[in-house]
């Protein structure tokens, strides 16, 4: 009892000591926020980037263009029978009438189209693979629909998409990278924050070591001291996410319905948000017990 | 409770500040340390305080040779010592009761007896009320009486001074030499280095005497 009353006194203690300088502390909480929203904020872009490719399992879709000489009923039967097979979930069926009157419509040469006596477009089929498909099985699949005398093209789009994973593979290995070198960075701040107070307390310091105060016992308020640090600026990051998020929501929204998606972006989820204080406190508490083991023994009563 | 045998103590750059000195002082001792500036007196209570170690000889404190006693166990060690010092070593930022307090938060003492040891402390010295009080608003006498409490609080058996009436005009001097010889009266071995002649002789304490870092007279052999 008498321990943990006298830790959580001294936890009060530090906070009291950095509400007296607030200029400075906010300086230090301040640098300390900053570099630890710039990993976390990164975080927060690649995992809305991995929300967004996982709402991309459709975009494995591909399209399959007819010759012009294949029929209306033709075109019908052939959708019926590639419905049939074990790889394909479904078959939408685009008839060219369908194709040029959306052509007209979104593309901005309506007139231009309005202008030719004959419709350009073949019928399409877009195929749908089963979802638990395999991309190499996919191929496959567009491969032998490709040998049918029927088709004249096959488009198969997954190609960005498994680019855009790779690349969001490479950006979080780049975040991973970042973390590590700010949490660095964090606590080389912490720890010449720390190194200052103790050169400012060095008088303290040297008459609690004359009358018998361990090494334990004089580091432990540096200690606290860093995990306040570490905590506020890891508050602050969280602070200064949610701020950015709320910036951003809007216009992706827009963005987002403008491709007629339901992606919306995600904030930190709550387990993230304490790792990020629980992590800035620690760093903090790293920061201390490095400057204090480093500096703390060299001040010896005189 | 306190012996030196040929002790010598040499600081880095040559200086030879004691030589060959042995002493002895018994526990419930009133001894005064006197000698010129430079004889050797803050020396030789910082080797009792371990803030200095010998460069020869032993030096034994409550039944330890202080040679034994390694960095790591220092604290605990000083812990059994009272010091009291000329600038009285205060924390400036801290109110009294917590200056005097501090050996005992050190110790992991309870509030309520923490709170009991400071307010014996501070009513043996005089300044029982003034617990809240910044050190800055005391008097430089009352400075000194806020550091002989802390050095008295944790109730060790040897409290070692380093010219505490330095600072001092003669009647607080006297108030301050009065303090010590009731804590000497409870059984509080004490050791107290000044350059107060007067008062010294006045006491009529044993007296142990040192000039260039010698002993000059170790104050048992009966003087006229």
């Amino acid at each position: 009892m008498g321990f943990f009353a006298e830790h959580a006194r001294q936890l009060v203690a530090a906070l009291g000591r950095l509400a007296q300088h607030p200029g400075s502390t906010l300086l230090t909480i301040g640098v300390i926020g900053i570099a630890l929203s710039l990993p976390a904020g990164l975080r927060v872009v690649v995992n809305n980037g991995r929300v967004l490719a996982g709402s991309w399992e459709h975009a494995q879709d591909f399209t399959v263009y007819l010759n012009m000489e294949v029929s209306m009923d033709a075109a019908g039967i052939l959708a019926q029978q590639i419905r049939g097979l074990d790889d394909v979930a479904d078959v939408t069926f685009i008839s060219r009438d369908d194709a040029l009157e959306d052509f007209k419509r979104y593309s901005g040469f309506g007139d231009v189209m309005r202008a030719l006596d004959s419709n350009p477009l073949p019928h399409a089929l877009v195929v749908r693979p089963r979802t638990d498909l395999e991309p190499n099985a996919i191929a496959e699949l567009a491969k032998v629909l490709e040998r049918r005398e029927e088709t004249d093209l096959v488009q198969l789009d997954t190609a960005w998409v498994d680019r855009f994973r790779a690349m969001l593979d490479i950006s979080r290995r780049a975040v991973d990278l970042a973390t590590a070198l700010l949490a660095l960075a964090v606590i080389v701040v912490i720890g010449n924050t720390i190194r200052l107070e103790i050169n400012n307390r060095r008088r303290e310091i040297e008459v609690t070591k004359l009358v018998g105060g361990s090494n334990a016992f004089i580091r432990r308020p540096f200690l606290y001291l860093g995990l306040w640090y570490g905590f506020g600026g890891g508050l602050l990051a969280w602070i200064l996410i949610n701020i950015g998020l709320q910036a951003l929501s809007g216009p992706v929204a827009q963005l987002t319905g403008l491709y007629t998606s339901t992606f919306r972006l995600a904030g930190l989820p709550w387990l993230e948000s304490i790792a990020l204080l629980g992590g800035g406190g620690l760093l903090g508490w790293l920061g201390a017990g490095l400057a204090t083991s480093r500096h703390l023994a060299a001040i010896e009563p005189q | 409770m306190i012996s030196f045998q040929n002790v010598a103590k040499r600081y880095p750059g040559g200086h030879e500040a004691l030589r060959e000195l042995s002493i002895n002082i018994d526990a419930g001792e009133f001894v005064f340390l006197t000698g010129p500036s430079g004889a050797g007196k803050s020396t030789l209570l910082k080797l009792i305080a371990l803030i200095e170690r010998a460069t020869r000889g032993s030096v034994i404190v409550n039944g330890l040779n202080t040679a034994r006693v390694t960095r790591r166990k220092i604290p605990a060690y000083r812990r059994n010592i009272g010091v009291v010092f000329q600038d009285h070593k205060l924390l400036y930022d801290r109110p009294v009761f917590d200056n005097v307090a501090l050996p005992l938060v050190i110790a992991g003492m309870g509030r309520r007896e923490t709170q009991r040891r400071v307010r014996a402390a501070l009513d043996q010295v005089g300044l029982l009320g003034r617990e809240g009080h910044a050190p800055v608003t005391l008097s430089t006498g009352e400075q000194q009486r806020v550091g002989i409490a802390r050095a008295v609080a944790a109730r060790p058996p040897l409290v070692i001074a380093d010219e505490p009436t330095g600072n001092l005009d003669p009647a607080l001097s006297v108030d301050i030499m009065q303090l010590f010889e009731r804590f000497n009266e409870v059984g509080v071995t004490l050791l107290i280095a000044t350059h107060d002649l007067e008062l010294v002789n006045r006491l009529g304490h044993r007296q142990i005497k040192l000039a260039a870092g010698r002993l000059v007279d170790d104050g048992t052999t009966v003087s006229a």
